[in-house]
């Protein structure tokens, strides 16, 4: 049996459980509500708060800037309409997608143990959309009439014009942010619950009590939450795939050489989940350092999310692939040809080189286990894969957008720091929510993590007839 | 108008410091000086700071503010809120106190309402402009009484209702807010009274010695009026001088027709009648040539290759326009052009050696079997032997008479123009001058050089200095009185266009700053204060009238613009015989390198700095906007490593000046063109320190060519051009944007162009199509669409400034040109081909494209670029958010986004100024070509209350219009009768882009050249596959 690899590496598998032993339902719940309700405030977690939120200051005096002088503070141009706040608006997206995936997608699958991590990735989820959803907003010549996005009925008689990609955008980012938030809410209200009742502070038990709204943990009460959860996810789940494909129909509706290409939509949601599990790896390893939660995110977690960067990193590849092939397939004379060898060769073949770097190469390293589950180079691996990912939505709308058919209209985009204060403060906005979210709300959902203890798993087996063991088996 | 950043500049305290030290340190105002200023004071006047003393703007801002920047703003002109701020703090208190007293104004209705004035409709006045002393006839539309758009006149030969860039931005000039406006005495504000009562007293000192120590300096006249008025004004002061000085001047054409002649003659020439035209450096389709709208519309006619087309050699130093459309250029440098026409005229048969060449045998052979119907052109920098031998070729071909006219001169006292400064400096450094009267011109900073015009007139202790001008510029300076003038669109006056017609200048609005005329001011010299320009205007032309009846005569003549019949006949003259004979040549030193002047194709010698369009106007070659950088060749840039926007010191004769480098392709090797008006010190917000200012090397005994050393520095200077310098790879283009062939192509193949194209089905859309000759949803029947023939474009960029003018366009500054933020809805683009030494190269004015299935339409998100039923691709300001999505995804990229708060929403003047038919943008706003969606309503109302068809031609967009070439055309192309949709059917008619299924409405002539046989096929083995851009 041993000499069998692939069965070899399935026990090696077994090895790193999803949940290290030791844990009891009253340790579980006692060690995540506690980082809330018990650990005292530290100065390091302060000082992060205080330094986030100053950035988060220079975002506000940005973004109050560019209303009050307009747009051309920032480095766009005609040919380059678009800038930093359309590359941000869409790497803040595709990093929320791993959120929807690993609680909804993977909750379908009947994937446990996503049970450690899902809370965090939702939250990653809404501040990444949150982070998105000020781009469009702000980017606009004339935010002050942004609203006329949607199709408000009024007396100015204006209407959106459905053709546009830009409208649909506005609909699948709502809709995304919306569900999102519900999904994520509805999962924490039995947490909600156990802070509530676990609280010693009248006022903290009060907050929680309202948050928590009456939950009391009866049978109907999960009858009534797990058909509820079991619907949202059901509702996520197409929009984990077709968010970013209406994002990527803003590119592939255009005629531009470089957009208008049919293999966005795959790519784009291929690319959206490869930086997501980055910026969920980039969060986590650290966390599970400082709270001490390394029994409950294991190196197995780490394995996992390692494997899915490398799946997705190959069709990210594959896409990069096709669009060469394509521009091969149409000739040496053709526009396509013309914008792909602007790519490797024109001025901004630096940045495109950097991509093949951070987003195809390095992260082949992955295919070693002992990379996979080393935190500290996952959590390198996956900074170069996030940047990675921020240079390709660089090079798709920069580089296609700076040389197109007409030669004398070619130009060059420089950002100025008004782009930069705007990129780093949203930086600075997200990671002030995490801070946040670690300090106030139970950062791994507690009931969901109690469902992965072994008594669970009796009872579990026992209702399926199955054993825990093949249950555990079954991840991937 | 003017561009925020620069505004912010200017308002900024620290920059004016610096500025000052300069402007002080540059006119060297030291202690003696000031001591000297002091004492030329009348009366106990104190000086509260050498600000004051040196008379600066900022100063006197100062001064008439008392309170900081927006403390009197409010009190000039009521703006909304301030006005019902004040309303409403006046009811309130005029309930409690009753006291409050209103500031008293008075509305004056129309008692009797103007005939013709129908508020919204704008009329017309035939009026004209002068550039260099030569007029050019115009037609001034007036929107109740405010000057709004200048247009070409189209009865007058000189026009046939085209204009040029400096017509047009006249209106600018007029409406510039930092033009002068007072009299003013050592910087104090006076008024003309005040400037009579003291002129009065030194004219009569200067009557009792016969005007001895008086002179006149003018600029070139053709005015007839005014240099009638100065003969008189000479005859009151026998022993004063008129001097003439205008650094581009023509002295080299004069010396020629000397030369040639032995006397002074106008040359005029005959392209409708010219079969091949040689051009010796002569930029003759550029617009600061005398008569080039007419040279143009000639030279364009005959580049239809269906008819007999003309074919155009032209031997170059600076690449130029007419370069660009010549079938064969070649490259010399300035010193060599004089050996090429020599060698020219010996193998024609008039004496001495011919040096060899391909080119050269080509072109005499042209010539023998084209005598008659040629013409060889001199440029003006050239010397004079190449005019003489220009001259003499022209009458050994036997073209004077046919392509060649001479006549009369147009300048009313054709004089050399350097010499004329030099006695003048010679005069005022021997201190013989008393009375220095200057009148429209600015030696102080376009002086040349080693004249030193500004030590010279500061120590020359002149009693009175008198400078008359626009702008309180760099000479007014140095002057003790400065009378502001009145803009030509404010005065009465005359001026005689490029064929000797007398064109007269009717003013459109009363002057602004109650400026005074030329006319008036000379009349105040002589003691005739109290005439008007009209008076004046009027009573010489009643002298020259031959009809009976002035009154209707007068009345005709200032209707139609020009005075009929004044054109000036051709005139019988006699060359010389014998060749001019060669100079000797200084002997070539190996470590300079060889500089030529030139004039700027836009600010020219410098008066237009501070006009915001001229200044934004890309330049025809090098698409440059707001600097002068040299211009080198590829091969020198290549030899010396160089780069574009490399700072240089060029050391001229021990002046130097530093200045940075363009690469120019076409450039010839070893040389360096370095462009005239730049670097400007003093003459508004917009013009103050843009460029470089190379009048400080300029020579008096070399104006136009000589010798430099040039030492690269290590810097750079950002310099901002609105079309890049890169290279690209033909091979990369499948279908060229741009499409031309030679004569002998066309014939074989007619519709070349139209074989390159790919053009998808109608119905591959996803849309509904939609068919615009269908009366259920065209109700009107109207399709507008334009052609543009790329053959007749001379790049001349007439189209762009009425563009701007038209449609209110703002100018948005060098920083935001830099980042590529410029706002022409038109622009021309030049593309180089083959060779970068002798590329050929074309022009290719793109408006919006009016796609049918518009890119841009489809993505916008509230529907702020809609299609009309007539199928104009509309833009709809007040919809626009701003998401640019349109811009990314317009092909073309003819759209222009208001980054910033562009537009001068403060300025009155500029509020004058504008097309009240064309609304203005704000910030955060798209706009883009309307093919002047305003001039087709009114159109369309007019035919509705008519009921009638609108005509073919009957509207005409502001590009069309201005356009001297005809090449563009404008019309309902649902007409097959249309004049557009007859060249839509030519073979030669092309789709830019027409892969996309854009379906534009905006369609490319195909150009047509018609190389010699002789010289193509050489040609073509040495043309390599680069293409670069500008």
């Amino acid at each position: 049996m041993s000499t069998d690899p692939t069965i070899a590496l399935a026990e090696e598998d077994r090895e790193i459980p999803v949940l290290e032993p030791g844990h009891d339902m009253a340790s579980v719940t006692a060690k995540i509500s506690d980082i809330v309700l018990e650990r005292p405030l530290s100065i390091a977690w302060v000082a992060g708060v205080m330094f986030c939120s100053g950035i988060v200051l220079m975002l506000g005096t940005a973004v109050t800037y560019l209303f009050f002088k307009g747009t051309g503070i920032w480095g766009i141009n005609i040919p380059v309409g678009w800038g930093f706040a359309i590359v941000n608006f869409v790497w803040w997206i595709g990093i929320g997608h791993a959120g929807t995936l690993i609680s909804a997608i993977l909750h379908l699958l009947r994937q446990s143990w996503r049970n450690s991590i899902n809370r965090f990735a939702e939250a990653m989820t809404l501040f990444a959309v949150m982070c998105a959803g000020l781009f469009p907003l702000i980017h606009t010549g004339r935010p002050w009439l942004a609203y006329w996005m949607f199709p408000i009925p009024n007396t100015m008689s204006y209407w959106p014009q459905f053709r546009s990609p830009l409208l649909w955008d506005v609909f699948a980012v709502s809709t995304y942010g919306t569900i999102s938030l519900v999904f994520w809410y509805t999962g924490l209200i039995p947490d909600l619950a156990t802070l509530r009742d676990r609280a010693s502070n009248k006022y903290i038990r009060l907050i929680y009590g309202a948050l928590a709204m009456g939950w009391r943990g009866e049978a109907r009460h999960w009858e009534r939450y797990e058909s509820a959860y079991l619907l949202l996810a059901g509702l996520s789940t197409p929009l984990v795939l077709s968010v970013h494909t209406v994002v990527s129909f803003d590119f592939a509706i255009s005629i531009m050489p470089g957009w208008h290409t049919t293999v966005f939509p795959p790519y784009f949601v291929a690319g959206a989940i490869y930086s997501g599990f980055a910026m969920v790896l980039i969060l986590v390893i650290p966390v599970r350092a400082v709270y001490n939660l390394r029994d409950m995110i294991t190196e197995k977690h780490l394995d996992i999310a390692a494997k899915v960067m490398l799946a997705t990193g190959l069709i990210v590849a594959y896409g990069y692939i096709l669009e060469i092939y394509m521009a091969w397939y149409a000739g040496p004379k053709s526009i396509d040809w013309f914008t792909v060898h602007n790519r490797f060769f024109g001025p901004y073949a630096g940045p495109y080189w950097m991509l093949w770097v951070c987003n195809i190469i390095t992260p082949q390293v992955l295919w070693i286990k002992s990379i996979r589950r080393s935190p500290v180079l996952l959590f390198l691996i996956s900074l170069v894969v996030l940047g990675g990912m921020w240079l390709e939505r660089f090079v798709i709308i920069i580089l296609s957008l700076h040389r197109d058919f007409v030669p004398s209209s070619w130009g060059m985009y420089y950002p100025t720091k008004w782009d930069w204060m705007t990129y780093i403060g949203t930086l600075g906005l997200f990671t002030t929510m995490i801070f946040l979210f670690c300090r106030v709300l139970p950062m791994i959902s507690i009931f969901e993590i109690r469902m992965l203890l072994p008594e669970s798993h009796v009872k579990h087996a026992a209702e399926s007839h199955a054993p825990a063991a093949q249950l555990e088996g079954k991840h991937l | 108008m003017a561009p925020e950043n620069t505004k912010r500049e200017d308002t900024c305290p620290g920059k004016k410091k610096t500025l000052d030290v300069q402007s002080l340190d540059a006119k060297a105002l030291d202690l003696a000086a000031v001591r000297e200023e002091i004492a030329s004071t009348s009366g106990p006047e104190y000086w509260r700071s050498l600000e004051e003393l040196a008379g600066s703007d900022e100063f006197r801002e100062m001064m008439h503010r008392e309170f900081p920047k927006g403390a009197s703003e409010w009190l000039d002109s009521f703006s909304r809120r301030g006005f019902l701020q004040t309303m409403g703090a006046s009811l309130a208190l005029a309930g409690m106190t009753a006291c409050t007293r209103q500031p008293l104004e008075q509305i004056v209705p129309y008692v009797r309402q103007p005939e013709d004035m129908i508020p919204g409709r704008p009329q017309f006045y035939a009026s004209a402009t002068t550039l260099g002393g030569y007029a050019s006839p115009v037609l001034v539309e007036s929107h109740m009484g405010r000057p709004t758009k200048i247009e070409g006149n189209p009865d007058h030969p000189a026009s046939l209702g085209a204009s040029d860039i400096f017509a047009q931005a006249s209106l600018l000039n007029m409406y510039d807010p930092d033009r002068s406006q007072t009299p003013v005495y050592l910087g104090e504000t006076r008024s003309w009274k005040n400037f009579v009562d003291q002129i009065r007293t030194r004219m009569a000192g200067q009557r009792a010695v016969e005007g001895e120590g008086f002179r006149l300096l003018t600029g070139p006249i053709s005015s007839p009026t005014l240099a009638n008025q100065i003969q008189a004004l000479l005859k009151m002061y026998p022993k004063a001088k008129w001097h003439q000085y205008s650094p581009l001047h023509r002295d080299n054409v004069l010396a020629g027709s000397m030369l040639a002649f032995g006397q002074a003659v106008e040359t005029q020439y005959r392209l409708e009648a010219a079969d091949v035209i040689l051009s010796l450096d002569a930029d003759f389709l550029s617009p600061s040539f005398p008569g080039s709208a007419r040279y143009t519309h000639d030279y364009a006619a005959r580049r239809n290759p269906d008819a007999a087309m003309n074919r155009l050699y032209v031997v170059e130093s600076v690449p130029s326009p007419t370069g660009v459309k010549a079938e064969h250029r070649l490259s010399l440098r300035a010193s060599e052009v004089e050996g090429f026409a020599r060698s020219l005229a010996a193998s024609l048969g008039l004496g001495g050696n011919a040096a060899d060449s391909h080119f050269l045998r080509a072109v005499a052979d042209d010539f023998k079997a084209h005598a008659g119907s040629c013409v060889v052109i001199a440029g003006e920098q050239q010397s004079p032997e190449v005019h003489a031998l220009a001259h003499a070729i022209n009458a050994h071909l036997g073209n004077v008479g046919k392509t060649v006219v001479y006549t009369e001169t147009v300048l009313a006292n054709p004089v050399d123009q350097t010499a004329s400064l030099r006695d003048l400096t010679q005069d005022l450094r021997e201190k013989k001058v008393d009375v220095l009267v200057i009148l429209d011109a600015n030696p102080v900073y376009d002086a040349p050089a080693d004249l030193n015009f500004a030590d010279v007139v500061l120590n020359s202790g002149a009693g009175l200095r008198l400078h008359y001008g626009l702008h309180q510029n760099e000479t007014a300076e140095l002057c003790q009185w400065h009378v502001n003038a009145a803009h030509s669109l404010e005065a009465w006056s005359d001026g005689r266009t490029y064929d000797g017609s007398v064109c007269i200048i009717q003013p459109l609005i009363a002057p602004l700053y109650d400026g005074k005329s030329a006319h008036e001011l000379v009349a105040a010299l002589m003691g005739q204060s109290t005439l008007t320009g009209h008076d004046i205007l009027r009573s010489y032309w009643q002298g020259q009238a031959k009809s009976a009846d002035f009154e209707t005569w007068w009345r005709k003549t200032v209707h139609d613009g020009f005075v009929a019949g004044t054109a000036h006949p051709a005139k019988a003259v006699t060359p010389k015989a014998g060749l001019p004979p060669l100079k000797a040549a200084a002997a070539a030193d190996a470590s300079t390198i060889e500089v030529s002047f030139r004039g700027d194709p836009a600010i020219y010698d410098g008066s237009f700095a501070n006009n915001g369009w001229m200044q934004e106007l890309p330049k025809p070659m090098s698409k440059m906007t707001w600097d002068n950088p040299g211009w080198i060749g590829p091969a020198y840039a290549a030899r010396t490593g160089l780069k574009s926007e490399d700072m240089v010191t060029l050391e001229i004769a021990g002046r130097s000046v530093q200045v940075p480098v363009w690469i120019q392709a076409g450039h010839p090797d070893n040389a360096i063109t370095v462009f005239l008006g730049y670097g400007r010190r003093r003459v508004g917000r917009v013009g103050n320190g843009a460029g470089f200012n190379l009048y400080a090397v300029r020579s008096s005994d070399a104006p136009w060519r000589t010798t430099a050393k040039i030492t690269p520095l290590a810097q750079t200077y950002k310099l901002a051009s609105t079309q890049g310098y890169q290279t690209i790879e033909t091979a990369t283009i499948t279908r060229p944007v741009i499409r031309e062939g030679s004569l002998a192509e066309y014939k074989k193949k007619p519709n070349f162009a139209q074989e390159m194209e790919d053009t998808p089905e109608r119905n591959v859309t996803l849309y509904p199509n939609v068919d615009y000759s269908d009366p259920n949803y065209n109700k009107l029947g109207y399709a507008w669409g334009m052609t543009v023939d790329l053959g007749a474009c001379v790049g001349c960029n007439a189209c762009m400034i009425a563009c701007h003018s038209e449609n209110n366009i703002p100018v948005v500054g060098k920083p935001q040109v830099v980042v590529g933020r410029h706002m022409h809805w038109i622009r021309v683009d030049a593309y180089y081909q083959g060779d970068r030494d002798n590329p050929s190269a074309s022009f290719q004015p793109v408006p919006c494209m009016q796609c049918e299935n518009a890119p841009c339409e489809l993505v916008c998100p509230v529907g702020a670029t809609v299609h009309s039923s007539e199928g104009l691709n509309d833009m709809v300001y007040n919809r626009c958010i701003g998401t640019r999505y349109c811009s990314n995804n317009c092909p073309y990229k003819v759209r222009r986004f208001n980054f910033l708060l562009f537009q001068d929403w403060e300025t009155p003047q500029f509020k004058m100024m504008r097309n009240p038919d064309v609304s203005i943008r704000s910030r955060g706003v798209m706009e883009k070509c309307t093919y002047c969606v305003q001039r087709i309503t009114v159109a369309r109302i007019d035919s509705e209350r008519e009921e009638r068809a609108i005509r073919d031609g009957e509207i005409q967009t502001a590009c069309q219009q201005a356009c001297p070439s005809n090449a563009i055309v404008f019309g309902n192309v649902n007409d097959p009768q249309s004049k557009v949709s007859k060249l839509k059917a030519q073979a030669r008619n092309y789709s830019m882009l027409a892969e996309l299924n854009t379906r534009p409405r905006t369609t490319y002539l195909a150009e047509v050249r018609n190389p010699n046989s002789q010289l193509e096929s050489a040609e073509h083995a040495g043309v390599d596959s680069a293409v670069e851009q500008g």
